[in-house]
This record gives C-alpha cells, sequence and structure tokens, in this order.
C-alpha cells in the first residue's frame, strides 16, 4: 500500500496538476458549461417568462406527447428486454446470436435512419402506404410514427442492462425452482424478478430519458405540426427556429431536468441498495 | 418479502391492462371527430412564413366565425421546413390541406404525383403566387467587408451563408439569381455564369438544409460575412436582432421569388375540407392579407397595397424565371436534379 502511494508520488506535481486541471477543464467544457447555458439562457428574463413560456399551449402539448411517447415505448421495450433477456441467458436455442445482434442493432443505426425506415416502409409511396391508406390508416407524421420511431429507438436499453447480469447469474436457481414444482410464471416472479429488478429498474431509467430525449428518429416520421406531433425535443427546435430563444431554452431545460431527475433518482437507489447491487451488478 | 411481490404482480397486471387501454384510446383519439368539433386545416409551408401565417391565420379564423355564425370554428395548424423537404413529406404522407410553399417546382413535384391538379397555377391569381419576394444580402452593421452587388460574394475574403438548393427553396432562389446576374454581366453566358456561381459556392463555409437555418448560422452563431436571403428574412432578422448588428445590401439586380400556394385536392378531398381551403386561400389575396404580408416584408401582389409600401420595398431589375430560365422543369433538369450542375460545383469545391 505505502509502495503504491510512494510509487505514484514519483510524479512530478506540475503533471498530476495539470491532469487533474485538464480533467476538471474538460468536464466543464463538455458536460457543466452546456447545462448551465442551458439554465441560463432559459431564465435570461426571469421566471415570469420562464413560467410563461412552460404554459404555452404548444408547449403543454408537447409535453404530453412526449410523456404519452414515453409511456407507451418504455412499459412496451420493458417487456420485451425482460422476455429477450430470459430467452438469451435461460435457454439455448439456434440463432441465439443473431438475435443479440439484432437488439443491438438500434443502438448502432443512426436515429436517422430509423426513423427514413418507417417513412420508407409505411409512408404513403411506401411498402405498405397505399394498402395502409385503403383502410385509412395513417402511420407516419402521426403520433404512431413518432410512437414507432421511438419504441424502435429505445429497444436495445433493458435487454442491454439485464443480459449481462442474467447470463452471469446464470440457471441454477430457475432449475432448483423448476425441481420444486414451480410454474414458469412463479419461478419468473419469485426468483428471477427479485434477482435482477435493481439492473431493471436502471434500465428503465435509461430507456425512459432516452424516450423523452429522442430527437433525429422522431424528427424524420413527425411532420412537425405544432401542439400535434411536435415532441419536446422537435418543439425546442421550431422555438429556436422562430427566434423564440428564451422559450426554445425554457422546454429544453425542462428536458434536462427530467434528465436530472432520472440520474437523481438512479443515485438515490444506487447508494440505498449498494450492497445489493454490489452482489448483482457484474458489469 | 415474497408475498407482498406477488401482490404486486397483481396490481401490475392490472396497471398494464389499464395503461395499454389508456394508450390505445389516446392514440385513436386525434383521428375521431365529432360534428361539433373544430374544422382543422393543415398547411405545410416553407421556413420564413412563420411569423406571416400566424398572423394571418388568426385573422382568417375570425372571418370564418364571423362568416359561418354557429358553425364550426376553424383552426389552422402549420407545420414548418426547407421548402424541398417539405414538399417530400407531403408526397411522403403528410397531409397538408394547402401547402404554400418557396418553390412553383416544389408544388409540380407534389402535382406529378397526382396529389394536386397539374394546372394548379393557373387556378389562382398572379401564377397562384399571393406575395413575392426577391433575394437581398444581409451583411453586418457598418458593412465592414465593403459588400455592395453579387460580384463581390466571390472576393477572397468573403464568406457567403446561403442554405443547400437541394433542400431548401430560398437557396435555389439565391442560386439562380447569381446565375443570372452573371449572365447579365458584359460577356455572360452559360459558361462564365456557371464559372461565376461555382466560384460563389466555394466562399459558404456552412450549407444549411433551410432558410432559416442559414439566418440562425449567420445572426445568432455569427459565422460568416454576407447571407444572401430572402428579402423578408433580412428585414425579421433586422427586427429581431436589432438594427444596431446587421444590416441590408440591395444588389443592382436580383431574381422575382414566387413562393406559391396550392390546396392539395386528394387530402381536401379526402377531410372534406375544400370549402374551407378554398377560402383561405383566396383569403391571401384580400387587402387585409395583403397588408400582413407587407407587415412582414413580403411583397404584396395587390399593385395598390404594393405603392403604399414603396418605400419598404426597394425598386430593383427584377428578372423572372420564366424569362431567364425556362420552365421549373427546366431548371431542375439542368441544375439541381443529381448530378446536375450544383452537383458538379459543390464535387469540385470539395476536392479543391
Amino acid at each position: 500500500m505505502s509502495d503504491r502511494r510512494s510509487a505514484a508520488k514519483r510524479d512530478p506535481s506540475w503533471l498530476a496538476g495539470a491532469l487533474i486541471a485538464l480533467a476538471v477543464l474538460y468536464f466543464v467544457l463538455v458536460l457543466l458549461l452546456p447545462l448551465v447555458t442551458v439554465f441560463a439562457e432559459a431564465l435570461r428574463r426571469g421566471f415570469g417568462e420562464y413560467f410563461a413560456a412552460l404554459q404555452e399551449p404548444d408547449a403543454l402539448a408537447a409535453i404530453r406527447l412526449t410523456l404519452l411517447v414515453a409511456a407507451i415505448a418504455v412499459p412496451l421495450n420493458t417487456v420485451f428486454g425482460l422476455a429477450a433477456a430470459w430467452a438469451v441467458t435461460k435457454f439455448q436455442f439456434w440463432g441465439k446470436s443473431a438475435l443479440l445482434t439484432l437488439i443491438d442493432l438500434p443502438f448502432s443505426i443512426s436515429p436517422v435512419i430509423s426513423g427514413l425506415v418507417f417513412v420508407l416502409l409505411y409512408g404513403a409511396r411506401g411498402w405498405f402506404g397505399p394498402l395502409l391508406d385503403q383502410y385509412d390508416i395513417h402511420v407516419i407524421f402521426s403520433v404512431t410514427g413518432v410512437v414507432l420511431a421511438t419504441v424502435l429507438v429505445t429497444l436495445p436499453f433493458v435487454a442491454r442492462e439485464l443480459i449481462p447480469l442474467m447470463q452471469a447469474q446464470g440457471s441454477d436457481e430457475e432449475a432448483a425452482a423448476a425441481t420444486l414444482g414451480a410454474s414458469g410464471w412463479r419461478t419468473f416472479f419469485l426468483v428471477t424478478l427479485p434477482n435482477i429488478k435493481w439492473a431493471l429498474m436502471y434500465g428503465v431509467l435509461l430507456c425512459t430519458a432516452r424516450a423523452m430525449g429522442e430527437f433525429g428518429a422522431v424528427a424524420v416520421v413527425s411532420g412537425h405540426i405544432r401542439g400535434e406531433t411536435a415532441t419536446m425535443p422537435l418543439h425546442v427546435e421550431i422555438l429556436y427556429n422562430e427566434y423564440s430563444f428564451v422559450a426554445a431554452f425554457a422546454v429544453a431545460s425542462l428536458l434536462a431536468l427530467f434528465a436530472l431527475v432520472t440520474l437523481a433518482v438512479k443515485s438515490l437507489l444506487e447508494a440505498r441498495f449498494a450492497q445489493q447491487l454490489a452482489a448483482q451488478r457484474w458489469r | 418479502m415474497t408475498r407482498p411481490l406477488w401482490r404486486c404482480v397483481e396490481l401490475g397486471r392490472r396497471m398494464l391492462l389499464a395503461a395499454g387501454l389508456a394508450a390505445l384510446a389516446a392514440c385513436g383519439a386525434p383521428q375521431q371527430s365529432s360534428p361539433s368539433a373544430p374544422v382543422r386545416l393543415l398547411n405545410v409551408s416553407y421556413d420564413p412564413t412563420r411569423e406571416f401565417y400566424r398572423e394571418a391565420n388568426q385573422v382568417f379564423a375570425q372571418h370564418w366565425a364571423a362568416e359561418h355564425p354557429g358553425q364550426a370554428q376553424i383552426e389552422i395548424e402549420m407545420s414548418h421546413g426547407g421548402s424541398g423537404r417539405q414538399a417530400r413529406a407531403v408526397l411522403d404522407g403528410l397531409e397538408a390541406d394547402v401547402v404554400t410553399l418557396a418553390v412553383p417546382y416544389d408544388i409540380d413535384q407534389i402535382a406529378a404525383s397526382g396529389l394536386i391538379a397539374t394546372d394548379w397555377r393557373g387556378r389562382l391569381p398572379h401564377n397562384s403566387a399571393p406575395y413575392t419576394s426577391t433575394m437581398v444580402f444581409l451583411v453586418r452593421h457598418g458593412n465592414p467587408k465593403n459588400i455592395h452587388d453579387w460580384s463581390d460574394l466571390v472576393r477572397d475574403d468573403v464568406a457567403v451563408i446561403t442554405p443547400n438548393p437541394k433542400t431548401s427553396g430560398g437557396a435555389r432562389w439565391n442560386y439562380l439569381a447569381a446565375w443570372g446576374y452573371a449572365l447579365r454581366q458584359p460577356g455572360g453566358n452559360a459558361a462564365s455564369a456557371r464559372e461565376f456561381v461555382r466560384r460563389l459556392y466555394a466562399h459558404v463555409p456552412v450549407l444549411d438544409t433551410g432558410a432559416r437555418g442559414s439566418t440562425t448560422t449567420f445572426a445568432q452563431r455569427g459565422i460568416g460575412d454576407v447571407l444572401i436571403t430572402w428579402e423578408n428574412e433580412a428585414f425579421l432578422a433586422l427586427q429581431e436582432f436589432g438594427e444596431t448588428q446587421f444590416e441590408i445590401v440591395v444588389p443592382s439586380v436580383s431574381i422575382l421569388a414566387e413562393p406559391s400556394v396550392a390546396l392539395v385536392d386528394r387530402n381536401v378531398d379526402q377531410h372534406g375540407t375544400r370549402a374551407a381551403a378554398e377560402a383561405y386561400l383566396n383569403f391571401l389575396y384580400t387587402p387585409e392579407a395583403q397588408e400582413l404580408a407587407a407587415k412582414h416584408f413580403f411583397r404584396p401582389s395587390d399593385p395598390s397595397v404594393l405603392a403604399r409600401h414603396a418605400d419598404t420595398f426597394r425598386q430593383i431589375p427584377l428578372f423572372t424565371v420564366d424569362e431567364v430560365f425556362g420552365t421549373w422543369a427546366d431548371v431542375h433538369r439542368t441544375h439541381f436534379a443529381d448530378g446536375a450542375i450544383f452537383d458538379q460545383i459543390t464535387a469540385g469545391v470539395r476536392r479543391q
């Protein structure tokens, strides 16, 4: 211990100082300043205008739509992520690695592409567009399209959080439950779920943050109709383009606030259940 | 420990069901319409018309309510973006009742797919252009780079901001205005015009996708020495950012830009909104709307309204696309189609 410390001390102090300064500078420039700017710009003309901007009907509609999209996409991807992680980690089957790669796909493709594929599939000139049109079903440039694009983009978050943990835990406990005569559901809720609940919570939080913040994919399928198909990130862009900088940053600050709350909840959970997490998180 | 979890499962199952139902209801809601619900028109427009239509829509809605007492009110929804991108969205299924785009060619594109009658340009007065504009320069206060005409834009020390003509209507007018200027110079011909435009785009550091993006790049982010833009956009920038920051330079000659409007036949017939959409477009030609257009710095098509604002809109020689370039289909094929002149010159600029 003391050896190691003296070895570390052999670095010249100016180097240590410079490295720390560099790290702090990087942190301030890349993370802290943008965050401060968002709030500073939003409050530039005081709290009155800030709250007025957030209570404007189109802003409220954007907030509602964003929450609705998250409320649909997150449960769907939670169920999917659980099912996928369960299938991948507790069973052996043909095509498993292909499935794993597919789950990761939304991480690696650009969100713009994620949006465009839906236009190419369900747009008026897309593969299924004319068919859907006959039944008066409109997917693209409607709330449905926004939800679909968000579901695609946020698909991997829960699954990716669960798979490594469940792989590490193995299926011994489930096998034991099965030998004791528990049904599949009972095994899942009494054995698997308690083991993975923190990782699941973490995945859901990340998924929620991304669902609310997604811009690229949603921008392609949205149609940008104020108060109707504009989510909060899109509404920020609209306001910015209308020279309403205070309003734009006010809505942006609300998004940032959502993200901060998400992080705070996560930290709180981690602090409170540090031991359980340490025992369960293998990554 | 395990008992409550089981109870949670039961509760969770019920909540999931409820959430699912709520989501379905929410998804279904926008499609439903009851007889007392307001008539909704979607106007898909280009970038710089935001402020004009915000005001014009309110006035039109009031007129509509006054003229149709006891009937459903009218609500006009707006979608703004680069003109070419907006036309694409309508083609891909964005259900516009009316389109008010920057370039007639964009409406021609929608018409070619059968959504709009191909003779749309003749359906309304003034080639379906209720307001016109032209392309001018916005420079930094005091005109530090001494920019007065198109020829100054290709000087070595000048950085020019203009959007991408592949996606932006305003950018196409910019490009054609520069081309037309070069043609009018002594000894000007297609080759010299092409060379002039190539040199111009070699001076462009940022090609935004829409006119408003370019204005923000120039005004808010402080990039470039001169912004080529719509006259109305330049006036608006002066108004938004203050006259102490920028000034407008009107070149010796420019193009008559005819942003055009049309109702989307197939969509209005599907929505049953043809009468409202027609009334809306005709309203744009009324003296009241023409005054609003002038207020937002569009040149009114009504000569008497234009005359009232003669001190705002400087009279300079304006050439039209029909005079210099022929039809919009020709313009597109020669200049903006994939692999056409714009692609060739920007590929050349990138190689340098």
